[in-house]
């Protein structure tokens, strides 16, 4: 598991940066800074190593009772975004210890970012799974966007499981994995990530050291 | 939070250019590494398109070369663009001179803008 936890992030956009001679793609993400809001040990009564973060101020009317007295136990104001994240050893983390992204990462990291994806709705074979269609010439009617067969007849009398079908496309939890981490802004938070990152802008990530090995 | 706008603004352009319009004649000197050796390179032609804009702006140049129309996209501010120069302007009635692809010899001509001067009776 990661000794580095990672951050949370909420996507700025994208634009380009100068690199000695080449222009380079870059998302850039808001991360942190964010409050160690709780500390949970494998030897406590979680059983496992984590560390909660949260992350960006909540108006202080937007949150319920229980959530209250969470904030206030890290002696910090409500955060919009919280969310937990798995470590190898938590014990390096104090709550309400505050963490940065110019600490959490180096530039040149590899990076494995968590978002969820823009929303696509209900969608058909062609555009969800890439499936070519039909020929729309040679007597072919009202079929031109059609997945074909889905399966044979009495054996085995069934569709096979994960028969790819219309429907529901994006909205969905996706990682974008060993992305370089091209530049970092420790003064404003910001990093500035090669290449393009699931989700729209503003939308929270999850920032954290690849699983890759490279 | 800070925006892209915001953010892009931050960004030096690490040099400047002269105000380069639609239809100028321009000589682009690009940098180019050959092995060991690096040299500049001058590319001559007609501004046909400007893109973007900010850090991202792009020139669209095309020019005739041994009867075959060549067409360059330099980004403004890359590093391997080291300068540009104004040749000549010409009058234009439009954004794009995307027109001056279908024309050739004397129709690919564009009406020059003479540099008077101060007027003096």
């Amino acid at each position: 598991m990661n000794t580095n936890p990672g951050i949370l992030g909420r996507k700025v956009g994208m634009t380009q940066i100068f690199d000695g001679d080449t222009i380079v793609p870059v998302t850039i993400v808001e991360a942190g800074p964010c409050v160690v809001l709780q500390v949970k040990r494998a030897s406590g009564k979680d059983g496992y190593e984590a560390i909660q973060l949260g992350f960006l101020e909540q108006k202080a009317h937007r949150i319920n009772k229980p959530e209250t007295g969470h904030f206030k136990k890290a002696e910090t104001t409500p955060k919009k975004h919280v969310q937990e994240l798995r470590v190898a050893d938590a014990s390096k983390y104090t709550v309400g210890q505050v963490l940065t992204a110019g600490e959490v990462f180096q530039a040149g990291a590899r990076l494995d970012v968590t978002g969820v994806s823009k929303g696509k709705g209900f969608q058909g074979v062609m555009k969800k799974h890439n499936f070519k269609g039909f020929i729309s010439s040679h007597g072919t009617h009202e079929f031109f966007r059609h997945g074909g067969s889905i399966g044979t007849r009495l054996t085995p009398g069934h569709v096979a499981k994960g028969r790819k079908m219309p429907g529901q496309m994006g909205n969905a939890q996706v990682t974008a994995q060993n992305l370089r981490l091209a530049k970092v802004d420790a003064e404003a938070n910001l990093l500035y990530i090669r290449g393009a990152i699931p989700g729209a802008t503003n939308g929270y990530l999850t920032v954290r050291a690849t699983l890759k090995k490279w | 939070m800070p925006s892209i706008a915001q953010i892009e603004q931050t960004f030096t352009p690490p040099k400047t250019h002269p105000k380069i319009g639609i239809g100028d004649t321009i000589r682009v000197h690009v940098r180019i590494v050959e092995g060991a050796k690096t040299r500049i390179q001058v590319y001559e032609g007609t501004v046909i398109a400007r893109k973007h804009g900010g850090i991202r702006e792009t020139i669209t140049v095309r020019k005739i070369s041994n009867g075959v129309g060549v067409e360059r996209i330099f980004p403004l501010y890359a590093p391997v663009v080291e300068q540009i120069e104004v040749k000549s302007r010409h009058r234009i009635r439009r954004a794009k001179l995307y027109y001056l692809r279908a024309l050739q010899g004397k129709k690919a001509r564009l009406r020059e803008i003479r540099e008077t001067g101060p007027r003096t009776a």
